[in-house]
C-alpha cells in the first residue's frame, strides 16, 4: 500500500488548513437538524376554528367547551353570520367552522336528533384528517354522555371496547419519528459530498496528474482520502446524537455502542458513493449536481418522510436501491423500539454488501483513469 | 555513452487521430534533450506514453533500460516529472509538500529528512520552506516544483515547459541548476518554446504535426542542407533611418520585392533574409532604400534554431501537401 500513509497525512493537513469548511461541515447539520427538528412536526394539534352559535343556551357551549377541550381546536373567534363563517376559512384564519343551529337545544330537550355542521379545509390533508376523526369523536361522545344520562344504572352502555396501547412513543410525538431518520439523511448528504469534493477537487486543480506519475498506488490513495472524511463523518454522527438527545430529549432505548457500530457501516456505502461521483465528474459543480441525483431519492423514497408501506410497488422497491434506507430502518429501531443486532442484522448487512459493490466498483474505474 | 531513453517508432493514435506517428530518436545520459514543436504536435502525448501514463498503441521505448509498457510502475520510481501547470498541493507548505512526495515515493526516517534538506539546498527554498506553496511567487513554485521532482533521486527528469510563465532571471537560475544536475549525470528531457532554451540543449528533438522532423546537437542543425540550400546566402539587414533609428518594417515590403529573396522575416530589429547566391549584399543594399531609410547594412549570417525550424516546417508543408512552393 505504498502512499497511502503518505495520503492520510496530506488530507489530515488540507482538512486543518481549511478551517471553514471544517466548521461549516460540522456545524450545518447541526443546524439543519435543529430547524427541521423543530418544523418537521406533523402533529395536529391546536386547529384554529371559528364558531357561529345560534343557540346561545347551555348544550351549545358545553359542546363547543368539549371541542376546545381535546387540544385539537382552538376557538379563535365567533362569528355572526355563514358569510363571515365562510370567509373566515376562505381566507386561512381557521381552518375548522362550527355552525350550531338555532334549534340545537330546543330539539335536544325534546329528544330529538339535533345536528352541528362542522366545516373542514381540507386543502392540508393530515390537518382534515385529523379534525374530521376528532369532530366525530367528539359528537359521538357528547351522544353517548347524554345516552348514559337516560338510561338506567348500572348497565353498559358500550358493549365493545377498544383499549389502544402505544408500544413505542407513547405521546406519539412526529420528532421521534422524524429526528433519528433526519440524521441517516444529514449523515449521507455529508460523507457523500465531502468525498466526491475531496478527488474532484485534486482532478480540477491538476494536482492529480502530479500524483499519477509517482509509484503511489490507485486504492491507497483512496483509502487515504476515504478514512479522514469517515473521521469527520464519524465527529458528526456523534454530534447529531447529542442533539437528538439532548437538545430535542429523543431517549436512545437501544445500545449506543450498536448504534455507533452500524452508523460506521453506513459511512462505506456512503463514502463509497462520494467516491463513485469523483471518478464520474470532471469538476466540482458536476459532483456537486450527481450528488443530489443521489440525495433527493434518498429524502423521498428511503421512508424518511412518508412511509414507505404506501408508496407504489416500483417506488417501494426503489427505496431499496438506497442504503440510506437501510440506516432509516437500524435508527428508528435501536434509538425508538430498543432493537438489537438480531433484529437489525439484515440491514447492516445490506450495507456491508451495498459499500463492498460501490467501493470495489469506483476502485476499479478509478484504476481506469490512471492508466 | 549509454542512451537514457529511447524511442522506437512510438505512436498513438486516438481513434482516427495519429497525434504521435512512428518517432524514434534516443536521449544519451548526462544530457538536457529539447522537445520542441508548436502546441498540439504531440509533445505531451510523447511525454505520457514515456511516463507510462499512457500506453503506445504501436512501437516502442524505454525509460533508463525499462519498457515503458510492461515496467511503468519501476520506471515511475525512477523518474521525475514536472508539469507545466503548478500541480503541487497549494494550501500545503513548501516543507510538507516535500514530505508529502518524499513519502509517496517512500522514505521515511533519516532518509526523508536528509533528501529534503538536500533538495531545498539544492534549490535555496530552505528559508520559505513554512511558506504555503499558494503565495510563492512562480519562479519559487517552479522551484518547489523541481524539488518535488528531485526528492527520490531520479536519474531522469521530464519537465514539460518548466518555465512558462516565469521571469527572466528565475528562468536563467533554474536551467544553471538543470546544467548543474546534468553535469552530477541527471538526463533532463525538456519541452519548450523558447529558443534562447533550445538553444542550451544538448540535443533538440523538433515535432510537427505528430512526426519527429529533425534531431540533433543545434549547431549540427544550422548547418542542414535543408536549413540553408545548396546556392543560396543568409544575411541579416539592418535598415536605419536618417537618425540613425532602425526601421525594419519598411525594409520588409523592399525587399520581398527584390528577385532571388526566398525568404525575409523580421528578427528583432532587424531583417533576415535568404537569397539565391548570385544575389550579392550590394544588390541587397540597393533594394533596401528609400520608404525613409537612408541606409542599410547587410552583414552575413548562419541561421539561429528558429531559422531551422521556420525552414524545416515550410518543407515539411509542402511534402506533404504538395502545392504552391514557397509558402511559409
Amino acid at each position: 500500500m505504498r502512499g497511502f500513509l503518505a495520503a492520510i497525512y496530506k488530507e489530515f493537513i488540507h482538512i486543518r488548513r481549511d478551517p471553514a469548511t471544517l466548521i461549516l461541515t460540522l456545524a450545518i447539520p447541526v443546524m439543519q437538524l435543529a430547524l427541521f427538528g423543530y418544523a418537521i412536526n406533523t402533529d395536529v394539534k391546536n386547529i384554529p376554528t371559528i364558531v357561529y352559535d345560534l343557540d346561545q343556551r347551555r348544550a351549545g357551549r358545553e359542546l363547543i367547551a368539549a371541542y376546545r377541550n381535546t387540544d385539537y381546536f382552538r376557538i379563535v373567534g365567533e362569528v355572526h353570520s355563514d358569510r363571515e363563517l365562510n370567509d373566515a376559512i376562505v381566507a386561512g384564519r381557521a381552518k375548522v367552522g362550527i355552525k350550531i343551529p338555532a334549534d340545537f337545544s330546543r330539539r335536544l330537550s325534546t329528544d330529538r336528533q339535533a345536528s352541528v355542521l362542522v366545516l373542514v379545509d381540507g386543502s392540508d390533508s393530515s390537518v382534515a384528517m385529523n379534525a374530521l376523526n376528532v369532530a366525530n369523536a367528539v359528537g359521538l361522545r357528547t351522544s353517548l354522555d347524554r345516552l348514559v344520562e337516560s338510561s338506567p344504572a348500572g348497565v353498559p352502555l358500550v358493549p365493545v371496547e377498544i383499549r389502544p396501547k402505544m408500544l413505542f412513543n407513547p405521546d406519539i410525538k412526529s420528532a421521534n419519528f422524524i429526528i433519528p431518520g433526519l440524521i441517516g439523511i444529514i449523515m449521507q448528504n455529508i460523507t457523500v459530498l465531502l468525498t466526491a469534493f475531496a478527488i474532484v477537487r485534486e482532478r480540477e486543480r491538476g494536482t492529480l496528474e502530479q500524483l499519477l506519475v509517482t509509484p503511489i498506488q490507485p486504492l491507497a490513495l483512496m483509502l487515504g482520502k476515504l478514512i479522514p472524511y469517515g473521521i469527520v463523518g464519524f465527529i458528526e454522527t456523534c454530534m447529531v446524537l447529542l442533539v437528538m438527545r439532548w437538545v430535542f430529549g429523543v431517549p436512545i432505548h437501544g445500545s449506543l455502542v450498536l448504534l455507533l457500530f452500524f452508523s460506521f457501516l453506513f459511512l462505506l456505502p456512503s463514502l463509497g458513493l462520494g467516491l463513485f461521483i469523483s471518478t464520474v465528474a470532471t469538476n466540482q459543480a458536476q459532483s456537486y449536481q450527481m450528488a443530489f441525483f443521489i440525495i433527493m431519492p434518498s429524502i423521498l423514497l428511503s421512508g424518511f418522510m412518508f412511509p414507505r408501506e404506501s408508496m407504489p410497488t416500483i417506488m417501494y422497491y426503489l427505496g431499496y436501491l438506497l442504503p440510506v434506507t437501510y440506516f432509516l430502518d437500524i435508527l428508528r429501531g435501536v434509538i425508538l423500539r430498543g432493537a438489537g443486532f438480531g433484529h437489525l442484522w439484515y440491514d447492516a448487512a445490506a450495507l456491508v454488501a451495498f459499500g463492498a459493490v460501490i467501493l470495489v466498483v469506483s476502485a476499479l474505474r478509478f484504476q481506469k483513469r490512471i492508466a | 555513452m549509454p542512451s537514457a531513453i529511447t524511442l522506437n517508432g512510438l505512436t498513438r493514435r486516438f481513434g482516427a487521430l495519429t497525434a504521435v506517428d512512428g518517432v524514434s530518436f534516443a536521449v544519451e545520459e548526462g544530457t538536457i534533450f529539447g522537445f520542441l514543436g508548436p502546441n498540439g504536435s504531440g509533445k505531451s502525448t510523447v511525454i505520457r506514453m514515456l511516463c507510462g501514463l499512457l500506453v503506445p498503441t504501436a512501437g516502442g521505448a524505454t525509460v533508463g533500460g525499462l519498457d515503458v509498457v510492461r515496467e511503468s510502475e519501476a520506471i515511475r520510481q525512477r523518474i521525475g516529472y514536472m508539469s507545466q501547470r503548478f500541480s503541487l498541493y497549494e494550501d500545503l507548505t513548501v516543507f510538507e509538500n516535500l514530505t508529502f512526495y518524499g513519502r509517496v515515493y517512500g522514505l521515511t526516517g533519516d532518509r526523508l529528512q536528509a533528501r529534503r534538506q538536500a533538495v531545498m539546498d539544492l534549490t535555496h527554498i530552505s528559508d520559505r520552506q513554512h511558506q504555503r506553496a499558494g503565495i510563492l511567487s512562480g519562479g519559487w513554485k517552479q522551484r518547489l516544483a523541481l524539488a518535488c521532482a528531485l526528492i527520490h533521486e531520479p536519474r531522469i527528469l521530464f519537465l514539460d515547459e518548466p518555465t512558462a510563465g516565469i521571469d527572466p532571471v528565475a528562468r536563467r537560475e533554474l536551467w544553471d541548476l538543470l546544467f548543474q544536475l546534468a553535469g552530477e549525470g541527471v538526463t533532463f528531457f525538456v519541452t519548450t518554446h523558447y529558443m534562447d532554451e533550445a538553444e542550451r540543449c544538448t540535443t533538440v528533438g523538433y515535432i510537427y504535426l505528430s512526426r519527429l522532423i529533425v534531431c540533433g546537437a543545434p549547431k549540427d542543425l544550422k548547418r542542414l542542407p535543408g536549413v540553408t540550400p545548396a546556392g543560396t546566402s543568409r544575411y541579416e539587414v539592418r535598415c536605419l533611418a536618417p537618425d540613425g533609428g532602425s526601421v525594419a518594417t519598411q525594409g520588409l515590403p523592399l525587399l520581398r520585392r527584390l528577385p532571388g529573396v526566398r525568404d525575409a522575416t523580421i528578427f528583432g530589429e532587424a531583417i533576415h533574409i535568404l537569397v539565391d547566391a548570385q544575389v550579392g549584399p550590394e544588390a541587397i543594399r540597393a533594394a533596401a532604400q528609400g520608404n525613409g531609410i537612408a541606409r542599410a547594412e547587410v552583414r552575413p549570417i548562419s541561421p539561429s534554431l528558429e531559422d531551422v525550424f521556420v525552414t524545416l516546417t515550410a518543407l515539411e508543408e509542402s511534402r506533404r501537401r504538395p502545392g504552391p512552393p514557397g509558402r511559409g
